[in-house]
């Protein structure tokens, strides 16, 4: 084990007024390494990337960028969040900049780069994810595909060493689903870390390094794709699986 | 010619005739409607005096360009205010939308300011400014009513549209921020880059609504001395006796305000239109 860990999260607890929505989560992410979380609905997904994202404070815990711990009271996160990617589930680009601005926005304000340097760069992400076309656009004249593919491109341009990625094709269409995760494929032999919530469970076995499986704000269980979701040692991750493929998710 | 091409299908040909029938009835009850008026007006009982004491068409001829020259004093008043409004009604909604402890202060001074001014009528307020705050100052180059009329103003419709302008930040959704946060953007880069710009386009018709009644309420300074077209028009009256310069005076402000009324009305239909609400006749 010589990889180093890029993100390590020590004993996180949040709750919400009297809900308790994570409870004590201990992870470790290496550089590189590409970990999905599944679980049902509420058991605190969305949370524990949001939170390790800064964007929303937790109660107790340690979050280690590179070993440094950013959720240290009195840091100040900007700087912090920079270097970690997120993308959500509904995309959230801007919808007053093309899309050229949208990808152009973070470099410019945050890293200080010139306008016309940041949208060259923009560009050059837009063309390799197959964006070309749609440079000029606004984001509500593109399909939610497009959106999406956007959304990463414009979380890249800022060089994150993370990413966290929000069940990020659960608001599109199937047949668009497809061209988000192959940007996704692309990104792991980019060799990229990656902290992915998703209910793809058919993905998330193929690209998963390891597969998290969080209950009530805790994660019940984890393990390689194979092991995980073919020989689940919990009763509630056998549960949970049988549902999703009740539900023909699998 | 005439008949329905091959080209249209049954539904357009329907929507066509559809669209001239109501034309049609469009324009005939519009002439009846006018020949109505203009048949029964004159004969209203003193339709005569009416005409002459409001409708004096030598006397309104004679007076209008005085009025159209006072009327420059609110033509500068309405444009000085503009601007000050704008950029202090966005402070304020921006102050009331901090959330940092550091900032409380001016939260509430912020809280205070409008209730304080959208409470007290906008008269009241130019009544306390105009007179009270020359009577504090000895200073004659300060104590002019033009400017603190403007101020009072100001003052007054900065509380109003703040409150816009703070609806429209707070109508900007919670994941907009989030996603500029997550780049790394701080809060003060977020609002102006991303949270305000998105705000402003979307309180731009009702802000047109607030600006016509700017257009209308300038006049509310010259009572307390300024002449502009209503002090004059004011004094037109009471020399002629007659009321046709104040008829004058509604004109010269309708020209203003029907245009801009118009125009907002637009922008509001293109807004809907944008948000994807269509009206359903
Ligand atoms: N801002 C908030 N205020 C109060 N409660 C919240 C807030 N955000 C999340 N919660 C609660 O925290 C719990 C976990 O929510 P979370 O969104 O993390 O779940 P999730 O696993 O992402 O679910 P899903 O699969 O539906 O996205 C839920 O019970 C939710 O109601
Ligand atoms: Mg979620």
């Amino acid at each position: 084990m010589s990889t180093p860990i890029k993100l390590a999260l020590r004993g996180i607890t949040k709750s919400f007024g009297d809900t308790a929505v994570l409870r004590g989560i201990d992870l470790e992410v290496a550089t590189g390494e590409v970990i999905t979380l599944i679980g049902a609905s509420g058991s605190g997904k969305s949370t524990l990337l949001r939170c390790s994202n800064l964007l929303e404070p937790i109660d107790d815990g340690e979050i280690l960028l590179d070993g440094f711990d950013i959720a240290e009271p009195g840091l100040d996160p900007d700087p912090l969040r920079r270097r970690i990617g997120m993308i959500f589930q509904s995309f959230n680009l801007f919808p007053h900049m093309s899309v050229v601005d949208n990808v152009a926005i973070g470099p410019r304000k945050v890293l200080g780069v010139s306008k016309d340097q940041a949208r060259e760069s923009a560009r050059e992400l837009l063309v390799r994810l197959g964006l070309e076309s749609r440079i000029d656009a606004y984001p509500d004249q593109m399909s939610g595909g497009q959106q999406q593919r956007v959304a990463i491109a414009r979380s890249l341009a800022m060089k994150p060493e993370v990413m966290l990625l929000d069940e990020i094709t659960s608001a599109l269409d199937p047949e668009l689903v497809g061209e988000v995760l192959d940007v996704v494929r692309d990104l792991k032999a980019d060799g990229m870390t990656m902290l992915f919530a998703t209910h793809e469970m058919n993905f998330a076995r193929e690209i998963s390094d390891r597969v998290c499986f969080l209950h009530q704000g805790q994660i019940l269980e984890q393990g390689p794709p194979e092991a995980l979701f073919s020989q689940p040692s919990e009763a509630r991750t056998q549960e949970f699986l049988q549902r999703v493929t009740d539900a023909g998710r699998i | 010619m005439a008949g329905p091409e091959p080209s249209l299908t049954r539904r357009e040909v329907y929507e066509r005739e559809r669209r001239r029938r109501g034309a049609f009835i469009g324009a005939t009850s519009t002439i009846a409607a006018i020949t109505a008026v203009v048949v029964l007006v004159p004969r209203a009982p003193r339709w005569e005096q009416v005409k002459q004491s409001f409708f004096d068409v030598d006397l309104l001829r004679e007076s209008f360009p005085d009025l159209l020259r006072a009327f420059w004093l609110d033509v500068q008043i309405f444009a000085w205010s503009l601007p000050l409004i704008f950029v202090l009604s966005l402070l304020v909604a921006i102050a009331r939308n901090s959330r940092s402890p550091a900032l409380f202060p001016l939260r509430a001074l912020a809280v205070v300011f409008t209730d304080v001014f959208r409470g007290v009528p906008v008269i009241l307020t130019i009544y306390l400014i105009g007179f009270g705050i020359p009577g504090l100052i000895p200073s004659r180059a300060w104590s002019n009513p033009l400017i603190w009329g403007t101020v009072a103003l100001v003052l007054s419709y900065s509380a109003y549209t703040s409150e816009v302008f703070r609806a429209g930040i707070e109508s900007v959704h919670e994941s907009q921020r989030a996603a500029a946060r997550s780049l790394g953007m701080s809060s003060r880069q977020t609002m102006r880059s991303v949270v305000l710009p998105q705000a402003i386009r979307r309180v731009i018709p009702p802000l047109m609504n607030s600006l016509v009644s700017l257009q209308k309420d300038v006049a509310l300074v010259s009572l307390i001395g300024p002449v502009e077209v209503l002090r004059r028009a004011q004094n037109q009256t009471s020399l002629a006796a007659n009321f046709t310069p104040y008829v004058g005076a509604a004109i010269i402000f309708l020209g203003l305000t029907i245009p801009c009324t118009r125009i907002a009305d637009h922008l509001l239909t293109r807004e809907r239109r944008r948000t994807g609400a269509t009206a359903i006749s």
